[in-house]
């Protein structure tokens, strides 16, 4: 088995990684500023010039990059090239206000596959591999993200998209699809599917590896996925503004490696946007050292994660972030607590009695903020006595008080009733008129 | 003594409109007749327990139609249909320390009452019930019913 894509970068030492992202920040900063009238604008209110950017040191002079710009400017005023050199588009789903689009011109596109292939290789995906790639075609990065990163290993591709369950079961075990590609959420009702069909994921298909992400999920999740599945689960990072899914974990699971030749990492602290030092929880800040069409500098990404760049075990250099917690907007403030969707999945997959499904509903009454959190229970957890059922309720209050420090009203609910999702699933619905 | 056991059909169901005439829906399209019926209520939810002519059949009816729901063995009871019925099983249980877990009754065409009994040790139950010359039913004797 190939352990390494490109070892000689892969393995970079990390002084030579460390010159090396300092050089490319100072030409990103030079060719911004002369090709893209939004960041000399920018620059120039912020009293920066290219020139001031001499060390790593400098990085926290560049003013922040949001994901507000890309729609304040949109669709394509921020692009550092023009329309003709770029091989294509991509536009955000739009759910969260107005879409944002970003483009990619050939190179880009190459080093978005070139970044897959590396993390594709780090957990033993390539060649003689079928991988059943169910993210979303189209428009969304997930699906045609994966395809080419794929391709470059020389797997061979089933682009399936979402979708058409059934079917997806179907071509998984005729085409003897071994790594499939997708949201936990969408893999976990694909495994409700086969079940309820009489397919076992683990004995009936080849399926070895799953590579999950474009939604925040727990270690607990992945614990319940490969037991239930028999699959080894990898957690996949990467948005839209950046390119689409980009690094995965390595085959130790255990952190995602964001590739030093191509992203510049920080971590902060949201409120005052103070750079974190390693090891502390902050928002995610990345700045794109090799894309040509839509460079991002320092872009405030949102997701609440830790950098990691103590040495892997499997030999990178890269630094890797932690599992993220979730998003920086998606974090609800109850009774002026915070609470991540994350940390409530985090809980509920620990109980064994739980089912993989789960809704926040946030509700103001009287002026109180409400938690109210609708669980399903597993076939083998149900017991005809009603004490069973109420002790088992308060069982998964008493633990989710213990990590949230918030009371929460727990409510089972028949199974099947918390909608299933192809995609990015739902988790909260915040019912307050703020 | 195995066949005085009798499949009780169990399931969960959310307090809401609607629940129970689906539940129906599908017994009917099965052909499968309830023979005695309970809801035991706790806010949000209730559990439906039932005794059934095809426990069976009915477990995968309401498992297929996407319920929570499972078999409990449960024991069922011939009293007279006359005062003291009920005090003579309850006493003959509760001098050999066995726990009724909860329990309904219905009363059948043949003028007997029938009482459905979950305990905590029901081949005990069984067993003393029996020497104290209790008449147990039997899953044939529901079909009759």
């Amino acid at each position: 088995m190939i352990e390494y894509w490109n070892p000689l970068v892969e393995r970079m030492p990390v002084d030579e990684l460390d010159k090396m992202q300092e050089r490319k920040l100072k030409s990103l900063v030079d060719y911004v500023y002369q090709h893209s009238e939004f960041y000399k604008k920018k620059f120039d209110a912020a009293g920066v010039k290219p020139g001031d950017i001499q060390s790593m040191d400098d990085l926290k002079k560049l003013p922040f990059t949001y994901k507000s710009d890309l729609r304040d400017t949109y669709p394509t005023g921020m692009f550092c090239v023009p329309n003709e050199q770029l091989v294509r588009f991509h536009v955000s789903s739009g759910t969260t206000g107005k879409p944002t689009v970003v483009g990619y011109t050939r190179n880009d596109i190459n080093e978005w596959a070139t970044s897959l292939a590396r993390a594709l290789t780090s957990i033993g995906v390539g060649r003689g591999d079928v991988i059943q790639i169910s993210y979303g075609y189209g428009l969304f990065t997930g699906g045609l993200g994966l395809h080419y990163g794929a391709e470059e290993v020389g797997c061979t591709v089933l682009p399936t998209s979402s979708g058409n369950t059934e079917k997806q079961l179907d071509l998984m075990q005729d085409l003897k699809s071994s790594v499939m590609a997708c949201t936990p959420s969408y893999f976990l009702f694909m495994n409700e599917v086969a079940n309820k069909a009489g397919i076992s994921i683990e004995n009936d298909t080849q399926l070895r590896v799953g590579i999950f992400g474009a939604e925040p999920w727990s270690e607990e999740m992945r614990s319940r996925i490969e037991e239930a599945t028999g699959i080894k689960a990898y957690d996949v990072y990467g948005t839209s503004e950046l390119s689409g899914p980009l690094c995965t974990e390595c085959q130790y699971q255990d952190g995602i490696h964001i590739w030093a030749d191509q992203f510049l990492i920080e971590v902060i602290d949201p409120e005052t946007g103070e750079q974190l030092t390693e090891g502390e929880r902050g928002e995610l800040v990345i700045t794109t050292l090799a894309k040509e069409a839509l460079p991002l500098i320092r872009y405030r990404i949102g997701d609440i994660t830790v950098i990691n760049k103590q040495p892997c075990k499997c030999g990178r250099t890269h630094p890797r972030i932690m599992r993220v917690l979730g998003r920086a907007d998606d974090m609800l403030i109850v009774r002026g607590i915070n609470v991540f969707p994350g940390q409530v999945e985090s809980v509920l997959m620990t109980i064994p009695e739980v089912g993989e499904h789960f809704m926040i509903v946030v509700d103001r009454v009287n002026e109180l903020d409400i938690m109210k959190i609708q669980i399903e229970m597993t076939d083998e957890a149900f017991s005809d006595k009603v004490n069973d059922i109420i002790s088992l309720e308060k069982k998964v209050a008493a633990a989710l008080k213990n990590v949230l420090n918030l009371a929460v009203k727990v409510e089972l609910v028949e199974k099947g009733t918390i909608p299933r999702s192809m995609g990015k699933a739902k988790k909260v619905m915040d019912n307050r008129k703020l | 003594m195995e066949e005085k056991i009798i499949k009780q059909i169990s399931l969960f169901a959310e307090n809401k409109p609607g629940r129970l005439a689906h539940i129906a829906e599908n017994f009917r399209k099965a052909g499968i007749n309830i023979r005695a019926f309970t809801i035991a209520e706790a806010g949000d939810f209730g559990i439906i327990r039932m005794v059934v002519d095809k426990p069976d059949a009915a477990h995968e009816v309401l498992h297929d139609a996407g319920f929570t729901v499972s078999e409990t063995s449960v024991m069922g009871v011939e009293m007279e249909d006359v005062p003291g019925g009920l005090g003579k099983i309850a006493d003959v249980l509760g001098e050999q320390n066995i726990n009724i877990d909860y329990a309904y009754a219905f009363v059948t065409k043949t003028e007997k009452a029938l009482l459905i009994l979950r305990v905590n040790d029901i081949e005990g139950a069984i067993k003393v019930l029996h020497s104290a010359g209790v008449k147990l039913i039997d899953m044939a004797d529901i079909q009759e019913i």
